[in-house]
């Protein structure tokens, strides 16, 4: 009973964080950023769909589409005011950007967290769920709502593989990851592929946020734990792998579960963090990192 | 050329030290302890400025270092009740061997495999503190019993006297050989091995020395504090601080760091009236300052005494 639990909580907990860290990693491996208002995003997408749904009276399906929209611009926004303008720079010596990027991304989730909190407070929000209701699998009661996060989680990844995986542009951005010289040379401008691979990750925090905002709720002091945590799932995965962080989501989220129902919900995250560190030590590349 | 700035430097930092060390004759106790805090800010940001800025290694856990060094101090003078100078300079060892312990095997990984490994220790290191609630007081924060002192004035000369001598150290390393082969080892670390330089030896000493100066700082602040908490010395949001104080004021010239820092106070002190868009308008400022002017405060001015 309590292991068919753990396995069903597991799982919509695993899929949700495999949601949000993907986006993040295929940035990275794409771009070499990593973008730390991650959390940021997710949060201000989470919040968009609530004051839609619970200030404008619309329905939630109509909310959910305005935080996944909102996320798209928010992504778009720190592509060409943070991280475009760090990267065309020739003040930054080369070799100082990636610090740079950090610091300006970082600056920027601040910026966002801040506006979040001054026009909306510091209060938790949940968005109301878009299926209600619970259901019994394998004899657990389930929210609807668990079951939904879980589904859409996993078909929006599938939908992802497809993308990157079977379509002219996805090979596009694939290429880009490997060798972005290459692109180039074969009359590819990186800057659309960049462009692109923005909004495919503007989309899927703007998802990721609104599932979050649904399942746990948000407010905006999750903006840094959620940046912390896509930043520990892609370490532990391999930067820039996407397959290896959905491995590591799993495994983060499936620690994570059992710890809080076998020991205590306040020792959650240790387990993984101990892990992450036996990784970092023994193999810092990640599971399926390249160096 | 370097010789008559070296010394115009000297002369600028002589009058901005003799000022700073009258301020208590004629500021409030307030302003007096919002400057004492930012000089302590101050060691933190110049240290991790080594780290970064000479060896060329990003250090994301500055909270790290600080956060043990900090505690260690205070659950030792909690428990033991052991002088605060003891407690101090036991916390400053402690950092210095926890920084050995975590840079041995994270010098062995490059570039943001480095900053990651840092980041997990302050997250480890966070979870530690809230787990040993009993030892560590948990969320709440460690009631210290002693203080090095509860005069306003003499608090405030204790921090700008250790700010100098630290920013004196910090600066004259980085100007010396050694900061040379560290500066060449960040920029170009395989070259400067095959000049003949121990590179792992040279940056083990650099996070040594950070270590060192992260520790004694963090240590000094709680016993000006009372308390020691997650919020104050170990959440990354201080170590996010302590980067920004140091890219703000410039990076790779240690004293610029200081400068950050103390801006970045003082500046959230002055916006205090704005309500909760204070931290706002410093982010949008201090981004401003990457995007557009990325050497910093000191590193603007450097530039133009270098033109002329």
């Amino acid at each position: 009973m309590l292991a068919f639990q753990i396995l069903i909580d597991g799982f919509a907990v695993s899929a949700l964080y495999a949601l949000g860290a993907t986006g993040f990693t295929l940035i990275f491996g794409v771009s070499g950023v990593l973008n730390l208002s991650h959390g940021a995003i997710m949060v201000l997408a989470a919040v968009a769909a609530w004051a839609a749904a619970s200030m404008l009276h619309i329905d939630t399906y109509a909310g959910a589409l305005i935080g996944i929209a909102v996320a798209l611009v928010a992504a778009f926004a720190t592509y060409f005011a943070v991280v475009q303008p760090i990267q065309k720079s020739r003040r930054i010596p080369n070799e100082e950007k990636e610090i740079f990027v950090l610091t300006g991304t970082l600056l920027w989730g601040i910026m966002i967290q801040e506006l979040i909190a001054y026009f909306f407070t510091n209060n938790a929000k949940t968005v109301l769920p878009i299926v209600e209701g619970v259901a019994d699998v394998l004899g657990v009661r389930t929210p609807r709502n668990e079951i939904f996060t879980a589904v859409v989680c996993c078909l929006v990844i599938a939908l992802l593989w497809i993308l990157v995986n079977r379509t002219r542009t996805g090979k596009a951005v694939l290429a880009a990851s490997m060798n972005p010289r290459g692109v180039t040379l074969l009359g590819l401008e990186l800057t659309n592929i960049y462009v692109v691979v923005w909004a495919i990750y503007g989309v899927l925090a703007g998802i990721a946020g609104v599932l979050l905002g649904m399942f746990l709720g948000v407010s905006s002091y999750s903006v840094g734990p959620l940046t912390a945590s896509a930043f520990s799932i892609v370490v532990l995965g391999g930067l820039g792998s996407v397959s290896g962080s959905l491995i590591a989501a799993f495994v983060v989220g499936y620690l994570e579960t059992i710890t809080a129902y076998l020991i205590s919900p306040a020792y959650r995250t240790i387990p993984a963090l101990l892990l992450l560190v036996v990784v970092m030590y023994v193999r810092p590349q990640g599971l399926l990192g390249r160096r | 050329m370097a010789g008559i700035f070296a010394s115009r430097l000297f002369l600028i930092s002589l009058v901005v030290i003799a000022v700073a060390a009258t301020l208590p004759l004629y500021v409030s106790g307030y302003v007096l302890g919002l400057l004492t805090v930012a000089y302590y800010f101050g060691v933190f940001a110049m240290a991790w400025d080594l780290l970064f800025g000479f060896a060329g290694e990003v250090n994301f856990g500055p909270t790290f270092l600080i956060g043990v060094g900090a505690y260690t101090a205070g659950i030792l003078n909690n428990l033991y009740g052991w002088s605060v100078y003891i407690c101090i300079v036991l916390g400053a060892l402690a950092s210095v061997v926890a920084g050995f312990v975590l840079a041995l095997p994270a010098l062995r990984v490059r570039g943001p495999y480095f900053g990651l490994t840092t980041l997990v220790a302050v997250l480890m290191l966070q979870n530690f503190v809230v787990v040993f609630a009993g030892l560590t007081g948990g969320e709440i924060g460690l009631t210290i019993p002693d203080v090095i002192t509860i005069d306003a004035n003499a608090n405030y000369w204790i921090a700008l006297g250790f700010m100098t001598i630290s920013a004196a150290i910090l600066y004259g390393l980085s100007q010396s050989p050694l900061g040379l082969v560290l500066q060449a080892s960040g920029q170009d670390s395989v070259q400067a091995g095959a000049l003949g330089f121990n590179i792992v030896k040279h940056k083990l000493f650099a996070f040594v020395v950070s270590a060192f100066f992260s520790g004694l700082s963090g240590a000094m602040l709680v016993f000006y504090f009372g308390t020691a908490s997650v919020g104050t010395v170990v959440d990354v949001a201080v170590g996010v601080n302590v980067i920004v104080a140091a890219v703000l004021g410039g990076r790779r010239t240690v004293l610029g760091a200081a400068l950050g820092a103390i801006f970045l106070i003082v500046a959230g002190e002055f916006l205090r009236p704005t309500g909760e868009l204070a931290t706002f308008i410093v982010s949008f400022v201090a981004l401003l300052v990457v995007l557009f002017f990325p050497g910093g405060f000191l590193g603007a001015a450097l530039s133009r005494e270098a033109r002329q």
